[in-house]
């Protein structure tokens, strides 16, 4: 009996849930590759952000119904009680309170603030202290003013702004642990379809997991304000499934490729300031200012997210970064064209 | 012409010279002075703020919209957030605390009128200070010039290796200096109303406005300190080799959200609790009721003041507390809504059985009960930590606040001003611009408001220059700019109304609203000394006891 009523409630709360969900992607329609995924929080995908999810639409019903109630009092006493030309010159009856009706209206809110704080510790409570399964996938998240470095120290991977992530399936879970740390200022690591946000904060190392359980690109974006370029530090994870997140590993792991035939870019890289804040595996340059370019072209975007990754995109960066994303703490380098040239081509072949 | 001179034929009238009349302006110790200063400064504040938020507005309409640079968006945000929390809405607060208290309480002045003055300059020299900075400020780097750290200044993005240049520095000095003034105000308010009360005048009579801002002035002591004190901490970081909040030299970042937070949350209350006390006057005189359940009222104000000191760290869900800590800041801020929650039900007490008049004071109160409805609710959202970790920091949490301080304090300063203006200046406010103002401003701010949520449900951040396309954010935001214009004209129009009635209003007398409270036995605008004799009460409401001699109220007490 007890369980038909709670599958029913369940039930109930799903079609809500469904409902919302529905209306809101309705907002956040786009037309968009099968792969993508949006940023809306009422389309979770990992099961923090379902747990979240669900308790949202609980307090939303929960408000909901009392905006009704207090709602309806208060439109119904506005045109009940309007003064009326009749009553002209006379006072109403001059009512000065009730011990009752106060009792009534301080503790129905105290139970409803007992449940609502209940359901919500319950939900802290299981998203924060989940202990770390053995299988789990551990990444450092260093924040940077206006960029995001990963790194694997179990795999030997340096990489930004991309992450990747194995799909994890409910029955055999291989969440993400996520150490953040961050370089300079406060940043926020968010991507709001894989869960809440959590700080990156200098000398205040802190934690969060996520268990995706679809596979493709979720976006998100640093929700801290940071500086002047806050806006452009944007966040793609791909979700990738078992044999698709090994092969990424593997070739992760690989140092640079070398290609004779871009040894003159590759001399203007070694022979300017570029190697001072920018690493590549295998070569000289092991800068760490700026993000390891070790696997530069396997990445869809430069510049956190600012830009796709093409030839044309490159240069300009290279050459000016400030004409794709102003306040970026990378300084124009003044190339001439053919260094500039060069230098490309050689990042062009980092794969 | 002057109307009000009484002109006999053959006889000059001396018009004092307007250098006497500044004179007398910028010397006076008067309270009433005093409090049309607060609030002329602080709407002066409003528009150059309200222009601030335009231009944020006009960036924001289209996505990678290049109308200012990312340096400049960032400087209008701070500048909007810094100006419409410390410059306008506690000046106009402590100036309608200031006007009403005295008058209220039966008093001839404050407690300490020179106080008085000096917190006043001091406030105001806060906000000339801040605003110095766009010439001021640039220092030895020539980084910088009007303040960009958002008005948080979350460390360590202050410490000089961030913040070159002097913008941080005229940040923190203005608000410090401020922040002396509204000590000082505090103090005087506390005093007046436990040393200045007229005979009969006991405690439990006082009108709940002079009950709220008593509470008010209290948070005031306790809240602003800490942040003063932060504020000298970060000047010692910035100059005097200090560590406080420098993590690169194992300061402490989340040390100065602690100290930002435990001022930052106790001030929204500050704001709104007189905006509640003049939805505690205003709406029972268009009812024609006394308030509902006065005693409650003021346990209820009293209990917000206490618990609101205890909710600080729901700024911080995503600062990584552990999980007890988040829990209990869930536990207290929830518990906050239910004296609150007392409130708005008092008030809908209030008007039940009653004969509402809606002139447009009470729609002003009208519009901010459910605005402020909608604003508690969605801060019961934002207080349940799992849900915050997704609604903070993002667009969601930008359209909560701007409910409780514009549809809540700026609703609720709007009705104070229809209602008293007739008193501080004897003339009407013009009925029909305060109904295109009103109607105006709702639509404007409910299209701005209430669409403003979804971006945020939707994964936009707060404090974003620019953002990306086809996230389903882009109409959003271009209604809610459209908003913000039907905003700005209801703003004209509600100038142009202070403006003309001041010359051309209808006469006021000394009780246009037939009300119940002291300040409205005496002349409009009151005298200089404000009660020829100190008047004896013996109830809550001393007018409606001489209106009423048959049934007064001082025969329930």
């Amino acid at each position: 009996m007890l369980k038909m009523k709670s599958s029913t409630l369940r039930s109930l709360a799903q079609t809500i849930l469904l409902l919302f969900w529905s209306a809101m992607a309705v907002w956040a329609s786009e037309p968009k590759g099968s792969s993508s995924h949006g940023t809306n929080i009422f389309s979770p995908a990992s099961t923090a952000a379902k747990s979240i999810a669900g308790l949202s639409v609980f307090v939303l019903v929960i408000t909901g119904i009392i905006f009704v109630v207090v709602f309806g009092l208060l439109v119904y006493s506005l045109v009940k009680f309007r003064a009326r030309a009749m009553d002209a010159g006379r006072e109403p009856a001059q009512v000065y309170g009730s011990t009752q009706i106060e009792l009534a209206w301080t503790i129905i809110p105290i139970l409803i603030v007992v449940v609502l704080f209940l359901a919500t510790a319950r939900v802290i409570h299981a998203i924060q202290d989940a202990p770390e399964p053995p299988g789990a996938v551990e990444v450092t998240v260093i924040g940077h003013q206006y960029w995001w470095e990963y790194r694997y120290p179990k795999l030997g991977i340096v990489t930004a702004n991309e992450l990747h992530i194995p799909v994890s399936d409910p029955s055999h879970p291989t969440p993400t642990f996520l150490r953040l740390l961050s370089a300079d200022t406060d940043h926020s690591f968010w991507v709001p379809e894989l869960g809440g946000k959590t700080d990156l904060i200098p000398n205040h190392p802190n934690r969060m997991w996520i268990d995706p359980q679809r596979t493709g690109v979720f976006l998100g974006q640093c929700a801290q304000y940071c500086g002047v370029q806050h806006a452009k530090m944007l966040i793609r994870v791909s979700v990738d499934g078992p044999e698709d997140f090994g092969t990424w590993v593997r070739a992760q792991q690989q140092p640079a490729v070398k290609d004779a035939s871009v040894a003159a870019g590759r001399r203007v890289f070694e022979g300017n300031a570029c190697m001072n804040c920018h690493a590549v595996a295998g070569t000289p340059a092991s800068g760490r200012f700026g993000p390891d370019l070790t696997h530069l072209m396997t990445r869809a975007t430069i510049a956190a997210g600012a830009a796709q990754n093409t030839p044309e995109n490159l240069r300009l960066w290279v050459q000016n970064p400030s004409a794709i994303k102003p306040g970026s703490l990378m300084p124009a380098m003044q190339l001439s064209d053919a260094d500039l040239d060069a230098v490309v081509s050689y990042m062009e072949t980092l794969r | 012409m002057s109307s009000n001179a009484i002109t006999i034929p053959g006889v000059q009238i001396e018009q004092k010279p307007w250098v006497d009349t500044l004179h007398e302006w910028v010397t006076t110790v008067d309270h009433k002075r005093l409090g049309v200063l607060y609030i002329l400064y602080a709407l002066l504040f409003l528009v150059i703020a309200g222009v601030e938020a335009l231009l944020i507005r006009i960036q924001l309409m289209f996505p990678h919209n290049h109308f200012v640079s990312p340096e400049v968006f960032n400087r209008l945000f701070t500048m909007h957030g810094t100006t419409m929390v410390f410059f306008m809405g506690m000046p106009i607060l402590f100036g309608f605390a200031n006007y009403l208290v005295p008058l209220m309480i039966g008093a001839r002045d404050m407690a300490f009128p020179r106080l008085n003055a000096f917190s006043f300059w001091l406030s105001a020299l806060g906000g000339f200070l801040f605003y110095f900075s766009l010439v001021g400020a640039n220092g030895l780097y020539g980084a910088g010039n009007a303040p960009d750290v958002g008005w948080w200044a979350y460390a360590p993005l202050t410490a000089r290796a961030f913040s070159p240049g002097h913008s941080t520095d005229y940040w923190a000095l203005a608000l410090l200096v401020s922040g002396f003034g509204s000590i000082g105000t505090a103090i005087n308010i506390i005093a007046t109303i436990l040393c200045m009360r007229c005979p009969g005048m006991k405690l439990s009579r006082m009108p709940l406005l002079v009950w709220l801002n008593l509470v008010m002035a209290g948070m005031v002591l306790i809240s602003v300190s800490p942040l003063s004190a932060a504020q000298i901490m970060l000047v010692i970081d910035r100059y005097l080799g200090g560590h406080f909040f420098d993590a690169q030299a194992g300061g402490s970042a989340v040390l100065w959200m602690h100290f930002f937070w435990i001022f930052g949350h106790p001030e929204v209350y500050i704001l709104i609790i007189p905006c509640f006390a003049f939805m505690s006057e205003i709406i029972p005189v268009f009812s024609r009721k006394p308030i509902f359940g006065y005693p409650v009222m003021v346990a209820a104000t009293v209990c917000i003041g206490f618990v609101s000191m205890s909710v600080w760290a729901h700024h911080m869900f995503s600062v990584g507390m552990n999980s007890y800590a988040n829990s209990f800041f869930t536990l207290t801020t929830m518990a906050v809504g239910v004296p609150t929650g007392i409130k708005i039900f008092n008030w809908i007490g209030t008007m039940w059985g009653g004969r509402i008049q809606f002139k447009v004071p009470m729609l002003f109160c009208i519009a901010f009960l459910f605005q402020f409805l909608i604003a508690g609710l969605t801060g019961v959202m934002l207080g349940s930590a799992a849900f915050a970790s997704q609604l903070t920091l993002s667009y969601f949490v930008v359209a909560h606040f701007h409910y409780t301080l514009v549809g809540g304090v700026v609703f609720g300063v709007f009705a104070a001003i229809y209602y008293w203006y007739p008193k501080i200046t004897g003339r009407m406010l013009s009925e029909t611009l305060g109904k295109w103002h009103f109607w105006l401003f709702v639509i404007g701010f409910h299209l701005t408001f209430d669409l403003m949520h979804f971006p945020g449900l939707l994964g936009m951040p707060r404090r974003i220059y620019t953002y990306e396309p086809g996230r389903g954010w882009d109409t959003l935001n271009l209604l809610v700019s459209i908003g913000a214009f039907i905003q700005a004209i209801a703003i004209v129009i509600f100038v142009a109304n202070l403006v003309v009635s001041y010359f051309k209003g209808a006469r006021a007398g000394n009780d246009p609203w037939d009300a119940w409270t002291l300040e409205w036995s005496i002349s409009s605008p009151p005298p200089a000394y404000n009660f020829a004799t100190v008047p004896t009460v013996a109830s809550r409401r001393p007018l409606w006891d001489l209106k009423h001699p048959e049934d007064p109220d001082s025969r329930y007490e």
